[in-house]
């Protein structure tokens, strides 16, 4: 099979991810439902609570934040659709066909980085609302980031999907992957204000550096430098997709949950 | 095509998981054409074998060749060349008929036209052309086979393999796809391999293999498979299967197998040794039923085991 052919499979399957979100309405609208929430029911009372005289109010501080849990949920959720649709249904039929691992692991990456991405646009939408200019090139920047970041997620949800046998766990994933990672990335409250053990927790979670890219472009007030962020994120995602690609190789973790009779 | 193309090989094919032995060293050599079953009980090592054989699973030893590619070092050559439809449905209940086809057509590397006309031909041999836009999940389950099987031969795979196709199916569906499948069989001339614990499904096929824990223990026509087991299949029901089993070997000298239905004696002439059963047996008996031998026989006597009837 040839490269052409590949990008055409890998292409597929990441369209196919997002043909799917759009006709699971529940789906859908739990995934904006989420945002508000954050914005609109946390923000106003941690807001008050915390009133400050200057820089963002702790609403425009958390914007950023919500941006990232949006691209989180929505990255680890379409990464571990893997795991029940290796059970049951289309991953089985793309792993017989005559593609290499690798293109599963980068199609499933582009459709759930896309889906994520787009899910983060539609926050962005509410911006004016909590009075955070916009101009057409933070727009922009803004998608890129937004990218990147759930590439990176989704990368990283691509290999523990490669690990788990079913999702009967999930709610173990939500308690020691998805909030360990959302409330230890400096969304919901600046890093500096932590303690030292706690930093470092926050230091080694790639969201950190997602969510600080967010807040780059839209605060002017970050924590880490540009550079950093992007280039821990392009070095996380290129080694979780390398991972994930080797772990879905290993024939154990492919049919581990077919029944072998 | 080369010769090799439709045939299948396994030269003490092997798979163990730990230290059981799941497939335990098989040989068979399966012609271009030929539909082929493997008969077993669950945990016979038949879903073992197969996932060997379309490259899911890796052999521990042996080895095993599918349209001449090998499936250890050859893996996509293998998976480009055949069909393989899991006893679960692959299909994508949120995707249209046609949605599900053509993404099939993407991953076998068929450029977009090429996919178009292809899910609009099998669309027409499923006579499914007015469903193409319905969503997967608003068809019948029989239906929803139908389009399985018809998505591993998108491709033009010439060897398909069925992993218990008709299982959770009812009887009017069942028959459906063996219609479907037997059409497909005379106008593709492709090579099946069936994995199944339905007798009568191996009944069609034009041989069989019978795997008994990991071993391939009989492998040959079914109507070859029968005459080996000589004479009548007498099935007694007695008050105690044990007692009455022991005076049959002793008394009789005639082969006899336990069963959870009762005592399956085999004898020359099911006419004489009725009688005789009565004379030994006397008020012990329940029910006695004669016939010729079946697959089920022919299991039995090979396993020691009789498959569930359905």
């Amino acid at each position: 099979m040839s490269f052409a052919t590949n990008a055409r499979a890998a292409r597929s399957i990441a369209t196919r991810e997002l043909r799917r979100f759009f006709r699971q309405k529940s789906r859908v609208w739990s995934t904006f439902a989420r945002p508000l929430f954050w914005l609109f029911v946390v923000g106003p009372g941690f807001g008050r609570f915390l009133a400050r005289t200057d820089g963002p109010s702790y609403q425009q501080f958390l914007f950023p934040g919500v941006l990232g849990i949006v691209v989180l949920f929505g990255s680890i959720l379409s990464a571990l659709s893997t795991v029940s649709d290796r059970e049951l249904g289309s991953v089985r039929a793309m792993l017989i066909a005559p593609i290499p691992r690798s293109t599963i692991v980068l199609g499933k990456v582009m459709g759930g980085a896309a889906l994520a991405s787009l899910q983060g646009l539609t926050v962005l939408l509410l911006a004016p609302l909590l009075s955070i200019p916009l101009s057409t090139a933070q727009v922009f920047s803004i998608i890129g980031c937004l990218l990147l970041t759930s590439i990176t997620i989704c990368s990283l949800g691509m290999m523990l999907a490669a690990r788990i046998d079913s999702l009967e766990n999930f709610s173990a994933i939500m308690n020691f992957v998805i909030f360990p990672m959302f409330f230890l990335s400096g969304g919901l409250y600046p890093v500096k204000l932590l303690p030292e053990p706690l930093r470092l927790l926050v230091a080694i979670n790639p969201l950190t550096y997602g969510i600080d890219l967010f807040k780059h472009v839209l605060l002017n007030a970050a924590e880490f430098p540009f550079a950093v962020d992007i280039g821990v994120l392009l070095v996380v995602s290129l080694i979780a997709a390398t991972g994930a690609t080797l772990l879905f190789d290993k024939e154990s973790k492919l049919m581990r949950t077919a029944k072998v009779r | 095509m080369p010769a090799s193309s439709g045939s299948i090989e396994a030269t003490e094919l092997a798979k163990h998981f730990g230290s059981v032995a799941a497939v335990d060293g098989i040989n068979f050599s399966i012609r271009p054409g030929e539909f082929f079953s493997l008969l077993g009980e669950n945990g016979a090592g038949k879903s073992t074998t197969q996932y060997m054989l379309t490259t899911l699973l890796r052999p521990s030893a042996g080895s095993a060749r599918v349209n001449g590619h090998n499936v250890a070092e050859a893996p996509l050559a293998v998976r480009n060349s055949i069909g393989l439809v899991f006893q679960e449905t692959t299909l994508d209940r949120d995707l249209t008929v046609a949605e599900n086809l053509s993404f099939t057509c993407t991953l076998y590397g068929m450029g977009p036209r090429q996919s178009r006309e292809r899910v609009e031909e099998i669309l027409g041999v499923l006579e499914m052309t007015d469903r193409r836009d319905q969503l997967v999940r608003r068809l019948s389950g029989g239906l929803r086979r139908r389009l399985d099987i018809a998505r591993g031969l998108m491709h033009r795979a010439q060897v398909l393999f069925l992993d218990e196709p008709t299982t959770g199916l009812d009887p009017h569906a069942r028959a459906s796809i063996w219609a479907f499948i037997d059409s497909l069989r005379k106008t593709q001339g492709i090579t099946i391999f069936l994995t199944t614990h339905y007798l009568e499904e191996a009944e069609r096929s034009d041989r069989v293999g019978i795997l008994d824990r990991g071993k391939l223990v009989a492998l040959d026509t079914p109507a070859h498979l029968k005459r080996a087991v000589k004479g009548d299949v007498v099935h007694v029901r007695t008050l105690d299967d044990e007692a009455a089993k022991v005076k049959i070997t002793v008394q009789l000298g005639v082969p006899v197998e336990r069963a959870d239905a009762g005592l399956f004696v085999t004898a020359e002439s099911a006419d004489t040794l009725v009688p005789e059963l009565f004379r030994i047996l006397g008020g012990q008996i329940i029910a006695v039923n004669m016939h010729r031998p079946s697959l089920n026989d022919v299991f039995l006597s090979l396993t020691g085991k009789r498959l569930a009837a359905e």
